[in-house]
C-alpha cells in the first residue's frame, strides 16, 4: 500500500522555464503582417522564433535538473521498504 | 504513367521492406514471443533510435500532405501545426518521463496498463483502451489517405476497387514484416523516412521559392487568392474570428498528441529517463521541418498547383497538392524521392498505430476479459493477429468507405482522446479524482463533445454534420442559456468538452469522497515514478 506521508512530487524552480513558450498562444500579439523579413510575414517569422526558443527552455530544464534524485541502484532516502510490493 | 517516378519509388520502396524483414533479427532480445519485445523494441532504443522513431511516429504522411492542403484552402489558421508541435515538448516534458518511470517497475505496455495499475479499476482502463483503439484506427486509416495520393499522383490512379490495387498491396507488405518484426520493423525503417524527408524539403524549401519570385511574392500571390474569395475567415493572416480557434486547436492537439497510443509506445520503448528527456529538445527540429512544409501550401497557390480528382470518389482532393507541386517542379527522378518519402512516411506511423492498437487490444480486453490466464507468448501472438486485423480494418475503411469519413473520424478521435487527459495525464501527479468522478467525466465529456462535433456544419462543403471542430462561442449553451450571448468567435471543440470532462469528474468526486465511497487500490508507489534504468527494482525485460 503507498504511505500518504511520502510525496511522488520533485520541484525544481527551473521547470517554470517550460511556461515560457506557451506564450506564442496569444495571437494578438503577433497577428500582422509587417515588418517582413525575407518576404516572411511578421506572423511567420516570428513563430518560427519560438522554436529555437522551445528548444532551449527545454534544454535548460534537462540540464539543470540532471542532478535531482532519481531513484536510482543504491538505497535512498525515499523509503523502499515497501520494495517487493505493488509489482506484481 | 509516370515511370521515373515510379521506378524510384518501388526501388525505395523494397529497399524499407526488406529491411522491415530484417528487422526482426536487429538487437534480437531472448525471444519475440512478448510484448515487451515484439510491442515495445525490448524496452532498449537509445537516443538516436528514439528520435527516428518517434519523430517518424509523429511527423506522419497525413501531417505532411494535409498541413499544406490546409494551408492552401484556408491559409493561417492551417500553420496552427508549428505552435502545436512547439508547446507539445514543454507540456509533454516532466508527465512523460514520470509514465516512463512508473511503466518500466511494472511493466506497463500501454496508458490503460497505467490506469488499472493507479485506480485498480479495470472498467476504467477498459474505457481507456476503447478510446485510444477508436481514436486510432481512423488514424491508421489517414496514413493510408496520404499513400495514396502520392499513389494516384504517380499515374496509378484507377477507378472503383482496382484503384485502390496498389495501396492494398503496399499494406499487405506492410502488414507481413509489422506481423513478424513488430516495433523494430518500424523503427528501422523511421531512419530511411526521416532522411527522405528532411532531404526532401530542404531542397523543395531552398529551390521551390526561387522559383516563384522569393517568398515576398508568394505571400502577395497567396493573398490575393484569399482576398477573391467569398469566405472570410481565409487570409494569410488570422481574422478576428478564428484566433481564438487558432490557439485552442494548437494546445488541444499538444495535450492530446501524447494520449494517444502509438506516441506512449515510442517513449516507452526508449531506454531510460535521460534518452526521452533528449528527445524533448531534439525532436522540435521536425518541427521546424513542419513548418517549413506548411508553407509550401502557399508556394502551391503561386505554382498554381491544382488538385487531382480522385477517380474513385470523383471530387478533387487537396491532399494532392504537394505531391502535385513536387510531380511538376523536380525532375522526375526527384520528384520519385520526394513520393517515396512521404509513402514511406505513411508506412511508420500506420505500423506503430497498429501496432499500439494491438498491445491496447491484447492487455486490457484479450487478457483482462477473453483469457484471463494468457502466457507472454499467448499475448505476443493475439497481439500479432489484432495487428493484422487493425490494417485491414484500416484498409476497408479507405476502399469501401469516403476517404471524407476517415477524416471526420479522425477530427472526432482528437476529441475523444482529450478526454483520457484525468485519467492517464493527471492521474500521474495525483490520485485526487475518484474513480467514478473520472468515469463520470469521460462521459460527459465525450458526450458533450460528440454532440458539439455533429452539430458543425458546413454549408459551403453541403455538409451538416461534422463539418469541423470551430465551435462559434454563441453557439454553446448551458440548457438554453447562452453564456457568450452570440458571439462569433471560434474554439476547439476538444477544449471545450475537456473542460466539461473536468468540471463533471470534479463535482462527481467531491460527492464520492463526501459519501465515502472506495476509491480502488492503487498499485503504485510515489518512489516509483522516478525509478531510472539502472534501478534493481525495474521488471526484468521480457519476464513471465
Amino acid at each position: 500500500m503507498p504511505s500518504d506521508h511520502k510525496t511522488g512530487l520533485r520541484w525544481s524552480n527551473w521547470n517554470l522555464l517550460l511556461i515560457l513558450p506557451l506564450f506564442m498562444l496569444i495571437t494578438p500579439w503577433f497577428n500582422m503582417d509587417e515588418p517582413r523579413i525575407f518576404g516572411l510575414p511578421f506572423f511567420y517569422w516570428y513563430q518560427f522564433l519560438f522554436v529555437p526558443l522551445g528548444v532551449a527552455c527545454v534544454g535548460i530544464v534537462y540540464v539543470k535538473t540532471k542532478d535531482e534524485p532519481v531513484v536510482t541502484g543504491k538505497p535512498d532516502k525515499l523509503g523502499v521498504d515497501d520494495l517487493d510490493e505493488g509489482a506484481n | 504513367m509516370q515511370w521515373t517516378e515510379l521506378i524510384v519509388f518501388s526501388a525505395l520502396f523494397l529497399l524499407v521492406t526488406v529491411m522491415g524483414f530484417v528487422a526482426a533479427r536487429w538487437q534480437k532480445g531472448e525471444t519475440l514471443d512478448h510484448l515487451d519485445e515484439w510491442g515495445l523494441g525490448g524496452r532498449k532504443f537509445g537516443s538516436w533510435i528514439t528520435w527516428f522513431l518517434v519523430g517518424g511516429d509523429l511527423y506522419t504522411a497525413y501531417t505532411f500532405v494535409a498541413v499544406p492542403a490546409l494551408m492552401f484552402g484556408a491559409g493561417a489558421l492551417g500553420f496552427y501545426a508549428l505552435p502545436y508541435t512547439i508547446i507539445l515538448y514543454p507540456l509533454v516534458f516532466l508527465p512523460l518521463v514520470r509514465m516512463w518511470s512508473v511503466s518500466r517497475v511494472h511493466g506497463y505496455v500501454t496508458p490503460a496498463d497505467f490506469v488499472k495499475g493507479r485506480y485498480g479499476s479495470h472498467w476504467l482502463a477498459l474505457l481507456i483502451a476503447i478510446t485510444g483503439i477508436v481514436a486510432t484506427m481512423p488514424y491508421i486509416a489517414l496514413q493510408l489517405v496520404g499513400l495514396e495520393a502520392v499513389l494516384r499522383s504517380m499515374g496509378l490512379n484507377g477507378s472503383g476497387i482496382l484503384g485502390h490495387l496498389p495501396l492494398f498491396i503496399a499494406f499487405l507488405i506492410l502488414a507481413l514484416y509489422t506481423y513478424q518484426s513488430g516495433l523494430r520493423a518500424p523503427a528501422l525503417i523511421a531512419f530511411v523516412k526521416d532522411i527522405l524527408i528532411y532531404l526532401v524539403i530542404l531542397v523543395a524549401i531552398i529551390y521551390l521559392p526561387s522559383k516563384f519570385g522569393g517568398w515576398g511574392e508568394i505571400f502577395n500571390d497567396a493573398q490575393a487568392k484569399f482576398d477573391a474569395t467569398p469566405s472570410k475567415t481565409d487570409g494569410i493572416l488570422l481574422t478576428g474570428t478564428n484566433q481564438l480557434q487558432y490557439a485552442t486547436l494548437a494546445l488541444g492537439s499538444a495535450l492530446a498528441l501524447f494520449l494517444y497510443p502509438h506516441s506512449l509506445t515510442g517513449i516507452l520503448a526508449s531506454r531510460g529517463r535521460n534518452v526521452i528527456k533528449r528527445n524533448m529538445v531534439a525532436l522540435p527540429a521536425y518541427s521546424l521541418l513542419l513548418g517549413l512544409l506548411a508553407l509550401l501550401g502557399f508556394v502551391a497557390i503561386s505554382a498554381g498547383t491544382k488538385p487531382i480528382v480522385n477517380q474513385a470518389t470523383g471530387r478533387p482532393d487537396t491532399n494532392t497538392i504537394v505531391p502535385e507541386l513536387f510531380g511538376a517542379n523536380f525532375p522526375s527522378w526527384f520528384a520519385g524521392i520526394a513520393f517515396a518519402a512521404i509513402g514511406i512516411g505513411a508506412l511508420v506511423p500506420a505500423a506503430i498505430m497498429s501496432i499500439a492498437a494491438a498491445n491496447l487490444w491484447t492487455r486490457n480486453v484479450y487478457k483482462e476479459y477473453v483469457k484471463k490466464n494468457a502466457t507472454p507468448a499467448e499475448e505476443a501472438k493475439q497481439a500479432k493477429l489484432a495487428s493484422l486485423v487493425v490494417k485491414f480494418g484500416a484498409v476497408a475503411f479507405i476502399v469501401f468507405v469516403d476517404p471524407q469519413f476517415s477524416i471526420d473520424l479522425q477530427l472526432i478521435g482528437g476529441v475523444m482522446i482529450l478526454q483520457t487527459l484525468p485519467a492517464v495525464a493527471i492521474a500521474l501527479y495525483t490520485r485526487w479524482f475518484h474513480v467514478y468522478g473520472l468515469v463520470a467525466g469521460w462521459v460527459g465529456g465525450m458526450g458533450y463533445g460528440m454532440w458539439l462535433l455533429y452539430n458543425i456544419g458546413n454549408p459551403a462543403v453541403g455538409k451538416a454534420h461534422f463539418a469541423g471542430s470551430a465551435l462559434p462561442l454563441g453557439n454553446i449553451s448551458i440548457f438554453g442559456w447562452h453564456p457568450f450571448g452570440t458571439s462569433t468567435t471560434q474554439i476547439y471543440v476538444g477544449i471545450v468538452a475537456l473542460f466539461v470532462n473536468l468540471l463533471v469528474a470534479v463535482i462527481v468526486t467531491l460527492v464520492a469522497k463526501q459519501a465515502k465511497v472506495s476509491n480502488g487500490v492503487d498499485h503504485t508507489d510515489p518512489s516509483d515514478y522516478h525509478v531510472d534504468e539502472d534501478n534493481p527494482r525495474v521488471k526484468p525485460i521480457a519476464a513471465h
